[in-house]
Parts: C-alpha cells; structure tokens; sequence
C-alpha cells in the first residue's frame, strides 16, 4: 500500500520549480486521474455525507442536532438491536474462524486426497445471495422441517438461525485468508522444534498459531464485518430478532422513516469501520513475518491426520452442498409438505411479487455492465495510483477513497445514494430508478476488493516499463494497452469475475435503489420471502447461483486458454 | 432429476417470451405510459393489464406494486413530485388520507350510478370509487391444528386462548393493509379499551409479525404456523392450490376495507387516467374482480367464489372509513409502542 508521505505535501514551492515542466502526457495522466477521482467522490464520498447530514436533519429538511440520535437512544426496541447484531457477530465470528481454521489446516498441512475438490466446494457460498441459507434453514429446521429434531426444540427463526446462515455465508472469505496466512509458513521453524523434541500439540500452539496469528485476526475481523453488515440472513431467518442492518430496512422501506434510517446507518457504520481499521493495521504485519530465506513447508503423509482431515472435510462439504440441495428440492417440490410431487410451478415467477422473469434478465444485464465498467474503472484507477507521476497528495487521497467502500455496508451505501441522487437540485437526479445507479452502486460497493487486487498485479511490474517508454516519447496510454493490461490479464479477468457475482448477489445496496423498471433477482428473493412465497424464492435463489457458477466455470476455462497464449513468458 | 431437460425448456420459453415481450412493449412506444401504484396480489397484476389493454390497447400500464402500507408510505414521501398518474387497487383507507392531504383529482366515472353506494366515495364528484372489498379472516391450518390438538377457533376473543400461544402469525399493521384493517377493526368492534386489551391478550400468543397481509396465510397454507391472521381472498387461493386450510370468519365480525382507484393530482395524462378510471368500475372490471373476490361494487353482478365463506358480506362491520383514516397514524404509532419489541431479550 502506497501512501503518500506528508513530506511531499510540504515541499517549499522553490523545489518544485526544479522539476521538469509537466509534459503533455503528464497532462493527460492527471486529467485521468481527476476524471477517477471524481467518480469515487461522487459515487462515495457525496452520498455519505449526504446520509450523514440527513442523520441530523427532520423530515421537512431543517437541522435539528442530535434530536435524532436522542429518540433513537431513547427508544429500547431499536438500541437492543445494537446488542443483538454485536452478539450474533461475536458469535458468528468465533464458529467460523474455527471451522475455517481446521479446513484450511486440510488443506495446507495434511496430504488428503480431493483438495481441489473440497476448496471449490468452500468457495460456493461466494455464488449465492446470502438469503438462500436462510431459506434452506427454514426447509430445515422450521416447524416443518426435514430435521428439527436436531435443533432440540429450539427455534431457528432468530439468532441460531441467523449465526448457522451467516457461518455458510463467510465461512469462503475466512477460509482463503487462513490458507494464505497458513501457506508462508516456514518449514526450519518445524525442524527446529521437532529437534528440540517438542510435542506435536506444543509444535502447534507454539508455531502454528502464532505464525498464522495475523491471518486469524484478520480473518476475525472480515467475519465480524460481513455478519454484523449483512441484512439477507437475519431478513430470512431472524424472525423477530431484530439486528441493525433489518433495522435500516423496516424504518426505509417499512415505515418510510429515512431520518431514522440514517442514525442507524450511521450507529451500525462505526463497528464495520473499526473493525475494517484494525484489520488494515493487521494486514500490514502479516507481510513483515514473510523472509526471503523461509522455505516452504511440504506436509507429510500421516495416515490417521489425514484421514480425520478428509472426513472433516466431507463434514463441511455436506453441510455447504445440503444447504443448496435443500433449497433446490424445496423449488421443485409442488406443495410442500403436503404434495411431495415435482413440477416446475414455482418458477412460474411472473405470477409473483418481485419482477417475475424479467427480473432475472436484469440482473443478468446488471452484472454483466457492472463487470464490464467496473473492470475498466477499478484498473486505470489503480494504475493511476500505482503508476502515474506526480500529484502525490491526490493519489493518496484516491488510495483513501478506494479502501473506504470496504467499510460501508451496503444497506448504508444505498440509503446514501437515495439521499444525494433522489435529491430534486442533483443535476445527476435523471440516474435515479435506472440501471445505471444499480451498476454504479455495485462497483462502489465492491470497489476496495477489486483495487486492491489491480494493485497487486501491477505492484509485480517493473516500473522500467514506464520510465523506458517515457523517454522514447511514447504516451503513457500506449504502455497501458500494449504492456500493463497483457501482462494483467489474469488480475483484470478476476476482478470482472467477482464483480460479477457479486453484483448476481447483492441485495443490500440495490434494495433501495431498483425501480420498476429494474427489479433484480436478488431483491426478488427477497420480496417472495416477504410475500410469504419462499419456494419461488428458493428456486429464483438457485437460478442466481446456477448462473454465479456457470460464469465462473466459463472464466475458468477462458482464463486458462488465455494464460496459455498471454502468459506464456512467465514459463521458462 | 427428471425435470432437467423441461426446466431448460421452459427457461428458454421464458427468455424468448420476454424477447418478444420486449420487442412488442417498444413497438407500442408511441402509446401513453400510466404509471399506476398498486397493493392488488402480484398474480393477478398481468390479468388486470391483459383485460384493460383489450379495450384500450393504446394506454400501457407500468406498474409500481407493494404491500398497502408501503404504496402508501411511497406516495405519501413523493407528495410534492408524484411519480404516479393513477392509483388502482389500494385501500380505501389509504387513499382518504390522500384525499385529506389534496393528492387526488376529484373525477366522476363513466357508469357511477351502477356503483353500490358504499364503494363511492361521499364528496361530489368523488375523490375515489371502490372496486371490491377485501375482509379479514383467519387461516387454519387443518393438518397442524389436528397435530397440535387445537381448537377450531370461531371468534377472535379464541385465539386469545392460551392453547394458541405460538401458533398466530399476523401481519404488522406497519407495513401491511391488513393488519391495519383488522387492528382498526377490532378498535371498533370492541371498542378503543377492549381493543387494546383484546391485542395484549392476543400479542402473548402471536408467534411472529410479518411484513406482508398475505404471509401469514401462506405459512398456515405450509403448516409453518397453525393459524395465520390474514384475508379471505389469500386464503381461498392457497385453498384452491391445495392447502389443507379452512378459512374462518369470526363470529364478531370481520373487518374489511375497500381496493379503490383515484386519479393522481397533477397527473400529466389526464385523458388516459380517466380511461382508466372509467374501465375500473365498468361491468367487465366488476367481473374480473369477481374472480378473486366475493363482495364487489356493482354486487348484482357477483356470483359465488369458490372456497369463500358464503357468510361474509353479512359478517362485515358496518367500518367507518373516515375514523380509521384519521386515526390512522395514532392507532399505528401505538401499536408500534406496545407490540413491536416482540424480540426483547428475555433475560
């Protein structure tokens, strides 16, 4: 991460004049860099200052203060969602971390067979929209589930429900940050302790864990975040359970009230933006425990750890793919459970709440723009920050920008883009209700993942490329298209495959942000839930996730013919 | 799975008809657009279109559909710029607060002497004319009522008994129509004291608030609730789709409200909306709306619905539509105060 040094900001104009005069294609470059900088301004940092603004505002528009924030602290049904979300998040936060612990574990340190497969299968929860565990769950554990047994008479609409959906739904985000944290281990550590005879359980807790301690926090802190910002599962399968991010939902859309929500926005914005805070500063120490002597470790077969590995493996599996073999009985079966009976009448979506067919076409359509202009916005974005010269302070200031989405939740993004873009003196009012505030909301949302991957990809380029290029006169533009984005190819395909399964699932930003004429799968979900028409919304959520996963399919294959013609220099 | 081969075919089916469906929507460009805002059921929404472009093929309807109390809430925020240039099928409730807030053009439709009195509205020319009226009425769920060992409740004072407790699901009358027609109903029917106390008593059994009126109908239609607090027409429909349910209508009656239609104030195509006004309360809208609901604005022409109750239009409370539009915002704000922190801690 790059940040500009305060120093540059506070060099005497008369060293400045030294510098060479900016050229022409230095010109260009800021131009670009300002037309970038001006997209995250306007799709972020206007719209949340609007939201905050709003926070202390009436209905009618005057600033009252704190009037808000006192009827909200003062009101017992709405603070004791504050309790609910952090506990539901701590809880959540402790089962993944675990359980992604251990599967990472299989599949770095044992010799287990079908580690592909089973990493794949941990990667599925990322292809569908987080209110389809909710969804299975009630097939499950409802009053009419397959299995309540299992509950002990429990109830799952509320927070067991809501913990065991959100487990499903970070369970792949935890897990790839345990593997990466688990993967540097250095193997000299290992025979250093081996002989000095320590025991295998000391052997772990002394080397293991510590070595993949930052990887844990950080993995922690992106469950705590994710859970406590999410609104799909606790919608589904919280009852009357209430978190903050319902809360947000029932006083916008439910009761109308946008002032208060926007002092909840504002209330459940502080834990994500701290726990995102933390975790930047943990980020930064994983990479100093990396050395360039460190040699990889290569596990060992043993056969009784691996065989507890592989079975508890399976274990995972079974659950991520149960929970989607559910919902995709649940859509076929005619009227459960009195007729058992197959047929396709749930997928008649025309006759339901939710846009019906087209819906699912529009988010196809949405995706597919998301992907497209995302890919193009994030990479010359982070290329501006990553390879442009001069302007200092303001690339520091768009690498601020672009890591902040990350700590918006997106229930808080799309009230904010309702505040600044349905305001009547926004000349950008026209976006309101069309595709375009969907696609340019979705690649806010997502933005900080997508940068950071550009920026990583561009960090392994030499920057000879640009200075070479400078002085044979040739235009920044021209290294861009015929080194940077070849090289890049491989970054610049997974970015526009993760925004493009992000924006098939999403709900929370777009919920409040599609008109009539832009309804979305995801949200249709959503409303056939409310309606009460959950088989329809069980098959519309596998629809979303048949298609998340044939992209993904098809990327892979893509991805691979293209590595093999693109990339063929980084072979020897 | 045997459907595989037909589920592509269907989706392929799906996506030429919304080709084509596009493809015909644009050719009609030159038609004028009503944006209409509506609570009728989605199911029935391509129906009403289908019916009315038969007549008047050149005005395309684009529909902005969500539960009562969310349409409301939508037009109430969009006051000083609507978005709407007609409102066809939401509560009669609702659009006298609209009337009241002098969002509606007054319009006297073609064939309004037809109209039973009570579904027009009492200014001259009228703010608002009705089209059917929808009642309140409970699912049972048979199966699970057997299971559980319930009763067969005949009056709302039954499910206050503690056998129910854990077993209702009604509707937040927040969001949801009905749930606002059956709290003002119950004020009236037992008066403000009792009412109340008749919803402290009911709040203990009530299991769950949803956000929809038809919800709770559709989860006592899955057995995931015993009983649901909803609407007859919801009832009689999952009834029809072969729900083990029997719809009951409390001995001491049902409150009931009105889907009506208004034109919006301010509305850019006046023409069109009053086309469309007139259409919807001609004989042949009354019929259709007659294939979903048993009580209509012109009753001579209503024949019996299937699985409705037969003794529904003598069980409807004599409501007073006024009272409960202006009362409307206390009587939620203290339903809100007293029920909706049904998910407390119990510590």
């Amino acid at each position: 991460m790059q940040m500009s040094t305060p120093a540059a900001a506070t060099v005497p104009i008369s060293a400045v004049r030294i510098k060479p005069k900016a050229s022409r294609d230095d010109w260009h470059m800021r131009a670009f860099m300002l037309v970038i900088g001006l997209y995250l301004l306007v799709a972020l940092a206007f719209p949340l200052y609007a939201m905050l603004s709003k926070s202390f505002q009436n209905h009618d528009g005057d600033f009252i203060g704190l009037a808000n924030y006192l009827e909200y602290f003062g009101t017992p049904a709405l603070t004791y969602s504050i309790n609910n979300s952090i506990f539901v998040a701590v809880i959540t936060t402790g089962i993944t971390v675990t359980l992604a612990f251990v599967l990472a574990y299989a599949l770095t340190r044992s010799c287990m067979p079908l580690k592909g497969f089973f990493k794949s299968v941990a990667m599925v929860p990322i292809l569908v929209p987080s209110l389809l565990p909710g969804i299975a769950l009630v097939y499950l554990f409802g009053r009419q589930g397959m299995i309540p047994e299992l509950l002990f008479g429990h109830d799952i609409y509320g927070p067991i429900g809501i913990v065991i959906a959100e487990v499903f739904f970070t369970l792949p985000h935890a897990m790839i940050i345990i593997i990466t944290a688990l993967s540097i281990a250095d193997s000299r550590l290992y025979e250093s302790a081996i002989a000095l005879r320590a025991s295998k359980p000391r052997i772990f807790f002394t080397v293991t864990l510590p070595g993949a301690r930052y990887g844990l926090i950080s993995a922690a802190f992106v469950v705590f975040t994710l859970t406590i910002t999410d609104f799909g599962a606790p919608k589904v399968i919280g009852g009357d359970f209430n978190v903050l991010a319902t809360d947000i939902y029932k006083q916008v859309i439910g009761q109308q009230n946008f002032e208060m929500g926007a002092v909840v926005s504002v209330v459940l914005l502080i834990p994500a933006a701290v726990a995102f805070f933390v975790d930047r500063v943990v980020q930064k120490k994983q990479v100093a425990l990396l050395s360039a002597r460190a040699v990889p470790l290569q596990p060992n077969p043993n056969r009784r750890f691996d065989s507890i590995m592989l079975g508890y493996a399976c274990l995972v599996s079974l659950f991520i793919l149960g929970m989607l073999a559910v919902c995709q009985y649940a859509a076929l079966v005619k009227f459960y459970p009195y007729d058992l009976s197959l047929g396709l009448k749930n997928y008649q979506f025309d006759l339901m709440d939710g846009g019906g067919w087209e819906s699912y076409f529009n988010s196809i359509r949405m995706a597919t723009y998301t992907a497209l202009f995302g890919t193009i916005v994030v990479f010359v974005g982070a290329y501006m920050v990553e390879k442009g010269r001069g302007f200092r302070l303001g690339r520091g200031f768009f690498q601020l920008l672009a890591m902040m989405p990350m700590a918006v939740p997106g229930l808080v993004l799309g009230l904010a883009y309702i505040f600044f873009f349905n305001a009547p003196n926004n000349p950008l009012n026209f976006i309101y209700g069309t595709m375009a505030i969907l696609v340019i909301s979705t690649i806010t949302h997502f933005y900080t993942v997508s940068h950071l991957t550009a920026v990583t990809a561009l960090k392994q380029m030499d920057a000879e490329f640009e200075a070479v290029s400078s002085s044979l006169k040739q235009p920044f533009y021209k290294v861009f298209s015929r080194v940077t984005v070849p090289v890049c190819l491989p970054a610049i395909f997974d970015i526009g495959i993760y925004l493009f399964v992000n924006a098939m699932t999403t709900v929370s930003a777009v919920v409040f942000l599609y008109g009539p004429d832009t309804t979305l799968a995801s949200v249709a979900v959503l409303n056939m839930d409310d309606a009460g028409d959950i088989a329809p919304a069980a098959a519309m959520g596998m629809m979303i996730f048949y298609t998340a996963a044939g992209v993904r399919i098809l990327h892979y294959i893509v991805s691979a013919y293209i590595e093999r013609r693109t990339q063929k220099w980084r072979m020897r | 799975m045997t459907n595989k081969p037909n589920a592509l075919r269907r989706l392929t089916i799906s996506a030429v008809s919304a080709v084509v469906g596009f493809a015909l929507s644009s050719s009609i460009a030159s038609a004028v657009d009503l944006t209409v805002y509506t609570a009728v059921e989605a199911e029935d929404l391509k129906k009403y279109a289908a019916r009315f472009n038969e007549d008047h093929p050149d005005i395309n309807i684009k529909w902005v559909r969500d539960s009562t109390g969310i349409v409301t809430a939508k037009l109430l925020a969009e006051k000083d710029n609507p978005q709407a240039d007609v409102i066809w099928g939401l509560a009669a409730t609702s659009l006298l607060l609209m009337k009241g807030e002098g969002m509606l053009e007054p319009y006297a439709p073609a064939g309004l002497d037809k109209l039973n009195p009570k579904f027009v509205d009492k200014d001259d020319p009228p703010y608002w004319t009705g089209m059917d009226a929808w009642v309140a009425a409970i699912c049972v769920n048979t199966v699970e009522a057997e299971k559980l060992g319930l009763p067969m409740p005949t009056s709302w004072k039954d499910l206050t008994k503690p056998e129910f407790k854990g077993h209702v699901a009604m509707p937040n009358p927040n969001s949801s129509g009905t749930g606002f027609l059956d709290v003002s109903s119950w004020l009236q029917i037992f008066g403000e004291q009792d009412g109340w106390a008749f919803m402290d008593a009911l709040h203990e059994n009530i299991d769950h608030y949803t956000h929809s009126g038809s919800k709770p109908c559709k989860q006592a239609a899955r057995g995931e609730v015993a009983v649901g607090v909803s609407f007859a027409f919801r009832g009689a429909k999952s009834k029809a789709e072969g729900a083990p349910l029997e719809i009951i209508i409390p001995s001491e009656g049902i409150g009931w409200d009105m889907e009506a239609t208004a034109i919006v104030k301010g509305t850019d195509n006046m023409e069109a909306a009053k086309k469309l006004v007139d259409w919807s309360i001609s004989e042949k809208a009354n019929m259709m709306y007659n294939e979903g609901y048993a009580v209509i604005g012109i009753q001579a022409l209503a024949q019996p619905v299937e699985h409705f109750p037969d003794n529904i239009p003598q069980s409807m409370i004599d409501n007073d539509f006024e009272w409960a539009a202006s009362n409307r915002k206390a009587i939620l704000a203290e339903w809100q105060k007293r029920y909706d922190s049904k998910s407390e801690p119990k510590s």
